[in-house]
């Protein structure tokens, strides 16, 4: 274990950490908002949000890929990526379809980037998660159950 | 032994009516120890396998179940078989040694012939006669070690860390283990464990950065031959256990990480790859049909005493599943003839460890009588006598569960009760005294707090559903490997095949249904939330009280849901 990896990461948790990206010029001020599409992030349903993001229809790929755990070890912050082999992606986006509103991360990747996405999703309920990938100007989809419980009674 | 004259009643009623002298049949059984325990040696990669044992360190009663029931694609397959189907499917006789052994059929009278199983003191002797000629055997633990017992919970494990050093475990991997917190796993792996005892788990990472917490796997050379032991510890653990117990940890069954530590063990020379699990055997038949390249998996947690693998073909070939019981009941023994760095050949065999049939080792009994002499007066205190069987394995209630609910009904005046579905716990039989440990052994964990709740009818659906469906989800990688919760003073119907939120259905109290919107007085144990930390007195406290009130704890009446979807169904007798 790399433990000094991790204690310089700890000591540089939060808002610390985050101007050190800016400062190191990872992150630029305004680019997380630069593509906020507010529309699909108010969207209740899936079928709503699919609207809002243009993506009506979205081909059931194989080639998509959604990670995660079976079943959430805390639905309030449950890790969930997304990658792909298709070619020129764009976009990236995760829906919940159970959440009140269910998209939950929406990634524009500039051209040249890796198509492969981390993040943590906050779940109330069991519910199939749903991967969205814009390849070629057309969106494919792929999902996956994770189901969160009330906990107990194992074993 | 001294026996009072109820018990001694009893004992002549059942030789009776066995129509048998206890002493013949003993003797048979005896004559027949030899060639039970006579295993030829084969091959020359020899590894030994207990799990589940539960801190069991001696020789106890347990009754396999039955009813382990089995849907879709497990319907009628193993481990979903009980009673006379799983004789037929490992072509065992009626009322042999065997029968007893792997099945519940005629458990009381067999239970009196036998005597006794497990007992660390017994397993060792076992376990040296296996090594005597089995140069280099590794002996394998699954975990599930630490807990189970009064002893172990009081020393924070110690007794049972203590036992598997002595009993010579070479490599383990984990489930109840991580209930002692963080600290204490990692305190135990880095002094006590040191140089002796590998802890391996694949699929335990940091929440923060995913950095491995223990060995993926470890490598050892047996006559020449390397073989890798990967670490598979239960992927539940912070969701059916509490999650403050290890917040720094993530679990998860992690079969894409799983496919890169064998991939990993293979390219460093690996010619045998074996996966040491805590899984359950469900979750373990899936992913031997999914990931490549792993020879064996020696299984636990679901307790299925299963004395033959199953054989999973798959991409990369074949894997061998076996699952070794529960509370030190088994040995398995898993042989590999291994040529030009193939395996050529296997057996297995899965021993039943009967006290009677093999003398307990004298060094492992002194250490357990020591481990265990600052507690005997606490241990040995008769709370009351059992004039019925009590045990606790099933899918749906245990006659020693029963006792429970009806305690938390009783001491906390409430209508309805839950008891957690788990699957430890030893069998009493009939006449036995009920003693402090015996409660202690169903009870002991390290959040043993009783809870009174005022919950709504909906919420008591929301709650049956949500545990029916970790029992029976079609898919085996959403199942977590316990019973039903246990439910008192409910009426209620389950058919297992319907979809979740329809499984539980007409639940009824003292002839009226459940209204969702009443409220109603809910008394449980065991809550998982860290807000429940403290809530009420321990379970045993509930339970011992109950019993010393009562005295006699007449054969219960189980209060078990009307089956649907069931019929015809080799998981149920």
């Amino acid at each position: 274990m790399n433990n000094q990896r991790r204690n310089v990461l700890k000591a540089g948790s939060g808002a610390a950490l985050m101007g050190l990206l800016a400062a190191a010029g990872i992150i630029t001020p305004g680019m997380a908002l630069a593509d906020w599409n507010k529309a699909a992030f108010d969207a209740k349903s899936m079928a709503d949000t699919l609207k809002a993001l243009g993506a009506e229809g979205p081909a059931d790929s194989k080639d998509v890929q959604v990670t995660g755990p079976d079943i959430a070890e805390n639905g309030a912050v449950v890790p969930v990526g997304v990658g792909t082999t298709l070619p020129n992606v764009t976009m990236v986006a995760i829906l919940i379809e159970k959440n009140p509103n269910a998209l939950a991360a929406a990634f524009t990747l500039p051209a040249g980037t890796q198509p492969n996405v981390q993040t943590r999703v906050k779940m109330g309920q069991t519910s199939n998660v749903y991967a969205l990938v814009k390849s070629d100007g057309k969106f494919f989809m792929a999902t996956k159950e994770i189901k969160v419980t009330l906990g107990g009674c194992g074993g | 032994m001294s026996m009072n004259r109820r018990e001694f009643l009893q004992v002549m009623a059942v030789a009776a009516a066995g129509g048998m002298s206890l002493h013949s049949e003993f003797a048979l059984a005896e004559k027949g120890a030899a060639k039970l325990y006579d295993l030829p040696k084969f091959g020359n990669v020899s590894l030994l396998h207990i799990t589940d044992c539960h801190a069991q360190l001696l020789p106890i009663y347990f009754r396999e179940p039955n009813v382990n029931l089995g849907f879709g694609d497990q319907f009628g397959k193993v481990p979903h078989l009980v009673g006379a189907n799983l004789l037929k499917h490992f072509g065992f006789k009626p009322n042999s040694i065997e029968a007893h052994a792997y099945t519940y059929l005629n458990f009381e009278k067999a239970a009196e012939t036998y005597g006794k199983v497990g007992g660390f003191a017994h397993l060792a002797t076992l376990v040296k006669r296996m090594k005597a000629n089995r140069p280099g055997a590794l002996l394998l633990d699954g975990g599930d070690t630490w807990q189970g017992s009064g002893t172990a919970l009081w020393t924070n494990a110690q007794d049972m860390v203590d036992a598997c050093k002595a009993l010579g475990v070479n490599v383990m991997t984990l489930h109840w283990e991580s209930t002692y917190g963080e600290a204490r796993v990692k305190e135990i792996e880095e002094k006590d464990f040191a140089g002796q005892i590998d802890i391996v788990a694949q699929n335990v990472k940091t929440t923060d950065f995913g950095d491995p917490v223990f060995k993926p796997f470890v490598m050892k050379k047996m006559n020449g031959v390397p073989v890798a032991i990967i670490g598979q510890a239960f992927p539940y653990t912070p969701i059916a256990n509490p999650r403050w117990q290890t917040p720094n940890w993530s679990f998860g069954i992690q079969e894409e990480n799983m496919q890169k530590t064998v991939d990993e063990a293979r390219a460093a020379g690996a010619q045998v790859v074996v996966v040491l699990s805590h899984n359950g055997m469900d979750v373990d038949l899936k992913m031997a049909s999914r990931v490549k390249g792993i020879d064996a998996i020696l299984g636990g947690h679901t307790h299925d005493g299963m004395p033959a693998p199953v054989v999973v073909k798959n991409a990369g070939g074949q894997t061998l599943v076996t699952n070794a019981g529960s509370n030190g009941k088994y040995l398995g023994v898993l042989d590999f003839d291994v040529r030009n760095g193939k395996i050529a050949d296997f057996r297995y065999k899965l021993l039943p460890v009967f006290a009677n049939l093999l003398p307990a080792d004298k060094d492992m009994q002194a250490l357990i009588d020591k481990a265990r002499a600052p507690y005997l007066s606490k241990l040995n205190e008769k709370l009351a006598v059992s004039e019925g069987l009590l045990y606790r394995r099933g899918n749906f209630n245990g006659t020693f569960d029963q006792v429970i609910l009806d305690s938390l009904m009783k001491v906390k005046d409430a209508e309805i009760a839950f008891s957690p579905g788990f699957r430890w716990g030893t069998s009493l039989l009939p006449g036995q005294p009920i003693l402090m440990e015996h409660v202690l052994d169903q009870t002991a964990i390290t959040y043993p707090w009783t809870t009174v709740t005022n919950m709504s009818g909906e919420m008591i659906k929301t709650v049956l559903e949500d545990v029916c469906d970790n029992l029976f989800n079609p898919d085996p990688y959403y199942q977590q490997g316990g019973d039903m919760v246990r439910v008192g003073g409910l009426q209620w119907t389950c058919d297992p095949t319907a979809k979740m939120g329809s499984r539980i259905q007409n639940m009824m109290l003292k002839g009226k249904l459940i209204d969702p919107a009443k409220t109603y007085k809910v008394a449980g144990w065991a809550p998982v939330s860290e807000e429940a930390k403290n809530a009420g007195e321990p379970i045993w406290e509930v339970v011992a009280q109950y019993m010393r009130d009562i005295k006699t704890v007449k054969p219960v009446n189980l209060n078990l849901p009307t089956l649907k979807s069931a019929a015809n169904n080799p998981g149920i007798a």
